[in-house]
C-alpha cells in the first residue's frame, strides 16, 4: 500500500499543484493542514477510524479569492506559470524543464518585484543565533526541534522568513471577470 | 501663472513620457521637494496600474476585440484606445492597430503632421489617427493622472514645461506647443531635453555643482534615449562671480536610439538560429526581441558575464518542450551593439550617408549612418567655433579640429549602462589626448529614465528665481530664401540668396528688427517662402544676405506660408510686407508679415503637409 517516494521533479510539480490547490479548492487547505499535523506522528498502520470532533468556536474569515485568481492572471501572463504547472514534466529531460524554468523564474521574479515589497523578516545571517524573548511574535517566528521550556528561547536562525510590506495589485474594472487568468488567443 | 503651488515637468518622449514635480511652496532655495507622479495606465484588459512611466504607445482595438469596460480608466469609462502598457504589450501582437513613435512623425518633414496617418502600416478599416493627436492623447492622459491625484491642486492652475529635443525645428516645436493646448493645458513652457537633463544633474548635486565646474568648462550633454539621439552644448561662464550657463549648440535631429540597438541584437540572433535551421515566426520574433533585450541588460550591467542564455517559448499551453533555447554572447553584443552603434572613430570620420533612392519614403528617416560616436565626431567638428566669441575660452578655436568638452553628462535609457558610457567617453578622450586636450570628467549622479521629467519641473522653479538658469535662446539662425535680381539667363534658375530674418541666439520674450527687404504678397493667396536653419553661423545678424553658403552650413526647413485675409483690400492686389520674427515666451519661433507702414499683423505658417519639398 505504500507508494514508492516519486521522483525530485515531481516532487516540484506536486509542490506547485498543492500550493495552488490549497490558495484555489475550498477545504483542501484543512485537509493539508490535518496531513500535516499527522505526519509528525509514525505513519499509521491502517486508517483510524475518524472520531468526531467538537465544533470550534473560532472565528474564521472568507477571503475573496478574486486577489488570488489575479496574481495567478499575472504569473501566467509574465511568467507561463499556469502552462508549465499543468504540464506534465515526467517525460521531458531536464534540460527542456530547465529551458522552461528560466521563463517561469524571470517572469514570476518580475511580478513580485512589480507588485509586492518583500523582506526578510529577521536582519541576522541565516545559521546565526538568535534569542527570543517572551512574548515574541508567534506568528512571524516559527520554533522547531526541541520545543519545551519557557522563554527567552536561544536556537538557531535556519530561515530568516519574509515579510510583505506592500501589496501592489492593479485594480481591475467593475466588470472585469478575474477567473479568466489567461484568454484563449486567435490568430487571425 | 504666479498662483501655482507646483512646478509640473513632462516629458513627452518617443518611448515614454513621465511627470515630475516640485512643490514650489514646500521647497526653498536648493531645498527641493520634488516627487515623480505615478500615471495609472491600463497594464491588461480592465486592469488599471500606476506606474513612474507611461509608454507612448497607443491601442486602436477593434469594436468586438475588448469586453466593455476593459478600457476604462479612473477618470473614463468611453474612451476607444488604450495608452501606456497594456498598448505596448497588446500592440506587440497586432502591430497594425498600434501607434509608435509618434513623436518623431510629428517632426518628419515628409507627411503631413495633422493629417490621420498612423499606425502607418493599418489597413483601410482602422481609423488612423494624426501624429498631433497621438501626443494630444498622451499629454491628456498625464493631465487626467495629475488631476485624480491632485483634486485639490487643478493642473491648469500650475506651471507646466513641456520638454522638446533640442534639434526641433521651429514647425516641430509649434505642433508641440499646439498639442498642448488642444490637450487643455493653459499656458506652457517648452524645454530642450538636454537642458533638462542638466537641470537634473543641478538639483541633484544640491549646490555641489559649482564646485564640479568651474569657468571656462565646457559640457557635452549626450542624450541617447528610445527612438532620438540629441546633443547639445553647453558653457560655463562667471558673471560677477556667479558662474552661468550658456547652451552654444545643439545638434542635428537624429533618429536613432535604444530600440534600433534592440531590434539590431534580436535580428543578429535571429539569423543566428536560421542558419542552424529554426525559422521563427512572427510572434517568436518579438518573444526573442523581448528576451533579447533583458539578454543585453544582463551583458551590459556585468562585465564578467559572457553569455547569457535566451529562451524563445512555444505559443500554445505547452511551455515544455517546443522551446528554442540558444544564448547572447558579449561577441555578439560587441559586434552588433558596441561596434555598430558606438564604433572607435576618429574625430574627423564623417557619418556616411547613402544617396536617397527616387521612391518618396513613407517610412520614419531614420539616421543612415547608425554609428553615433560619427555623428558625436561630426556635430563637434562641425561647432568648433561654437565658443569663440564668448569671453574666456579664447585660445583652443585656433589649433583644435574640434569643440573641445571639458565635461560630459549622459541621459537617457541607453547610456545607463556602463560599458556604452564607458566607450563614448572613452573615445571623447582619446579624440582629445590626440590633440593635447585634458580629458574630459562625467557629471554623474542622476536617474537616467527620470532625469528630463525631473529636470523639467526643476525648471519651472527656478524661473522664479530660485536657482541659475541656463541661457541659450534660438540654436539656429533662420534665413528666407530670395531669388536673386538679375537678368534671366535661359536653362539656368536664378541664383538663391539667404537672407537672415531670426539671428541665432534669441531669447524667450524677445523680438527680431524687421529686415529692410521687402516682399509682395498678393492678397487672398498664399504665398511661400523656402526656408532655412543654420546652427553654426552665430554672427549673421537680422538683414545679412548670404549669396553662397557651404553645404553643411544651412539645413533646408519646412517652407513657410504667408496667406493675407482679403478683408478691407481687393483680391489679387499686392501688398508690401517685411518679415518679423520673434519668440515667444513659451519658447516658439514666430514669423509675421506687417504692411509696410500699417499696424496690421499676419501670423506666417510654418507648412507642416509635407509636401514642400515633392
Amino acid at each position: 500500500m505504500t507508494r514508492p517516494d516519486p521522483s525530485l521533479l515531481s516532487k516540484l510539480g506536486l509542490a506547485c499543484k498543492s500550493f495552488l490547490a490549497i490558495l484555489a479548492q475550498p477545504g483542501f487547505a484543512a485537509r493539508i493542514e490535518a496531513l500535516r499535523d499527522d505526519s509528525a506522528a509514525p505513519v499509521p498502520a491502517a486508517p483510524e477510524p475518524v472520531m468526531p470532533v467538537a465544533p470550534a468556536q473560532a472565528q474564521f474569515r472568507e477571503i475573496p479569492s478574486e486577489a488570488a485568481m489575479q496574481l495567478l492572471g499575472l504569473l501566467q501572463r509574465d511568467a507561463r506559470f499556469i502552462d508549465f504547472i499543468e504540464e506534465d514534466v515526467a517525460h521531458y529531460a531536464d534540460a527542456d524543464i530547465g529551458a522552461a524554468a528560466r521563463i517561469v523564474h524571470e517572469g514570476c521574479r518580475k511580478v513580485l518585484r512589480e507588485h509586492f515589497s518583500i523582506q526578510p523578516l529577521r536582519s541576522e545571517s541565516e545559521g546565526s543565533r538568535i534569542t527570543l524573548a517572551a512574548g515574541f511574535d508567534a506568528a512571524a517566528v516559527r520554533l522547531t526541534g526541541n520545543v519545551v521550556g519557557q522563554p527567552p528561547f536561544t536556537g538557531s536562525l535556519s530561515h530568516r522568513g519574509w515579510r510583505i510590506s506592500e501589496a501592489r495589485l492593479p485594480r481591475l474594472a467593475a466588470g472585469h471577470d478575474a477567473s479568466i487568468v489567461a484568454q484563449a488567443e486567435v490568430e487571425l | 501663472m504666479s498662483t501655482a503651488r507646483y512646478a509640473i515637468g513632462i516629458d513627452l518622449g518617443t518611448t515614454h513620457c513621465a511627470l515630475s514635480f516640485v512643490d514650489i511652496t514646500a521647497s526653498d532655495g536648493e531645498k527641493v521637494v520634488q516627487q515623480v507622479l505615478p500615471i495609472p495606465q491600463l497594464s491588461g484588459p480592465g486592469a488599471v496600474e500606476p506606474r513612474s512611466l507611461l509608454p507612448s504607445f497607443l491601442y486602436l482595438p477593434h469594436e468586438n476585440e475588448l469586453a466593455p469596460g476593459d478600457l476604462s480608466l479612473p477618470w473614463t469609462s468611453t474612451q476607444d484606445f488604450a495608452a501606456g502598457e497594456f498598448a505596448r504589450t497588446r500592440g506587440a501582437a497586432t502591430p497594425i492597430r498600434l501607434v509608435a513613435s509618434a513623436k518623431s512623425w510629428l517632426c518628419h518633414p515628409g507627411v503631413d503632421r495633422r493629417a490621420a496617418i498612423l499606425p502607418a502600416e493599418a489597413p483601410a478599416e482602422v481609423t488612423r489617427i494624426s501624429p498631433l493627436t497621438a501626443s494630444i492623447r498622451y499629454l491628456s492622459h498625464l493631465r487626467e493622472a495629475w488631476n485624480q491625484a491632485h483634486p485639490e491642486a487643478p493642473f491648469d492652475a500650475q506651471d507646466v514645461t513641456v520638454t522638446i529635443p533640442a534639434s526641433f525645428d521651429p514647425a516641430a516645436r509649434e505642433l508641440t506647443a499646439e498639442a498642448t493646448r488642444a490637450a487643455g493645458y493653459s499656458a506652457v513652457t517648452l524645454l530642450e531635453e538636454p537642458q533638462a537633463a542638466l537641470y537634473s544633474w543641478i538639483q541633484h548635486s544640491a549646490g555641489q555643482w559649482r564646485k564640479d565646474v568651474k569657468k571656462g568648462d565646457i559640457i557635452l550633454v549626450v542624450d541617447v534615449g528610445g527612438g532620438t539621439t540629441d546633443l547639445s552644448l553647453i558653457a560655463v561662464l562667471e558673471q560677477d562671480g556667479q558662474l552661468e550657463l550658456h547652451r552654444v549648440a545643439v545638434g542635428d535631429h537624429i533618429l536613432l536610439g535604444g530600440d534600433n540597438m534592440d531590434l539590431a541584437l534580436a535580428y543578429g540572433v535571429a539569423r543566428k538560429l536560421a542558419a542552424q535551421g529554426t525559422q521563427l515566426d512572427p510572434w517568436q520574433t518579438r518573444a526573442l526581441a523581448h528576451a533579447c533585450r533583458s539578454a543585453k541588460e544582463t551583458l551590459l550591467g556585468d562585465a564578467t558575464v559572457n553569455a547569457v542564455p535566451v529562451v524563445v517559448p512555444r505559443r500554445g499551453s505547452k511551455l515544455i518542450g517546443g522551446s528554442i533555447r540558444t544564448e547572447v554572447t558579449r561577441e555578439e553584443l560587441t559586434s552588433s551593439l558596441l561596434d555598430g552603434f558606438f564604433p572607435v572613430v576618429a574625430v574627423a570620420d564623417a557619418p556616411i550617408s547613402r544617396a536617397r533612392g527616387a521612391l518618396t519614403q513613407l517610412g520614419l528617416p531614420y539616421a543612415q549612418d547608425a554609428a553615433i560616436t560619427r555623428h558625436l565626431g561630426a556635430f563637434l567638428s562641425r561647432q568648433r567655433g561654437a565658443t569663440a566669441e564668448l569671453e574666456g575660452f579664447a585660445g583652443q578655436a585656433d589649433t583644435a579640429s574640434f569643440l573641445h568638452p571639458t565635461a560630459v553628462l549622459f541621459n537617457g535609457g541607453v547610456l545607463k549602462s556602463g560599458l556604452l558610457a564607458e566607450r563614448v567617453l572613452g573615445l571623447i578622450n582619446t579624440w582629445l589626448a590626440a590633440e593635447g586636450a585634458e580629458p574630459a570628467q562625467l557629471l554623474g549622479g542622476t536617474d537616467l529614465d527620470l532625469a528630463v521629467a525631473r529636470g523639467a519641473a526643476y525648471y519651472g522653479y527656478v524661473r522664479r528665481g530660485h536657482g541659475v538658469r541656463i541661457r541659450g535662446g534660438t540654436a539656429r539662425a533662420h534665413y528666407v530664401a530670395v531669388e536673386s535680381a538679375m537678368p534671366a539667363i535661359p536653362g539656368m534658375e536664378p541664383p538663391l540668396q539667404a537672407l537672415c530674418i531670426a539671428p541665432f541666439g534669441m531669447e524667450e520674450g524677445t523680438e527680431a528688427a524687421p529686415p529692410e527687404q521687402e516682399f509682395g504678397l498678393v492678397v487672398g493667396e498664399p504665398v511661400r517662402f523656402r526656408f532655412f536653419g543654420s546652427s553654426v553661423r552665430r554672427q549673421d545678424q537680422v538683414g545679412t544676405l548670404l549669396d553662397f553658403w557651404a553645404p553643411d552650413e544651412l539645413q533646408e526647413l519646412e517652407e513657410i506660408e504667408a496667406n493675407l485675409p482679403a478683408e478691407g483690400r481687393r483680391a489679387g492686389e499686392i501688398v508690401p510686407v517685411k518679415l518679423h520674427a520673434r519668440v515667444t515666451e513659451t519658447g516658439i519661433l514666430e514669423l509675421e508679415a506687417r504692411p509696410t507702414g500699417g499696424t496690421e499683423r499676419w501670423k506666417v505658417e510654418f507648412d507642416v503637409r509635407g509636401d514642400s519639398r515633392t
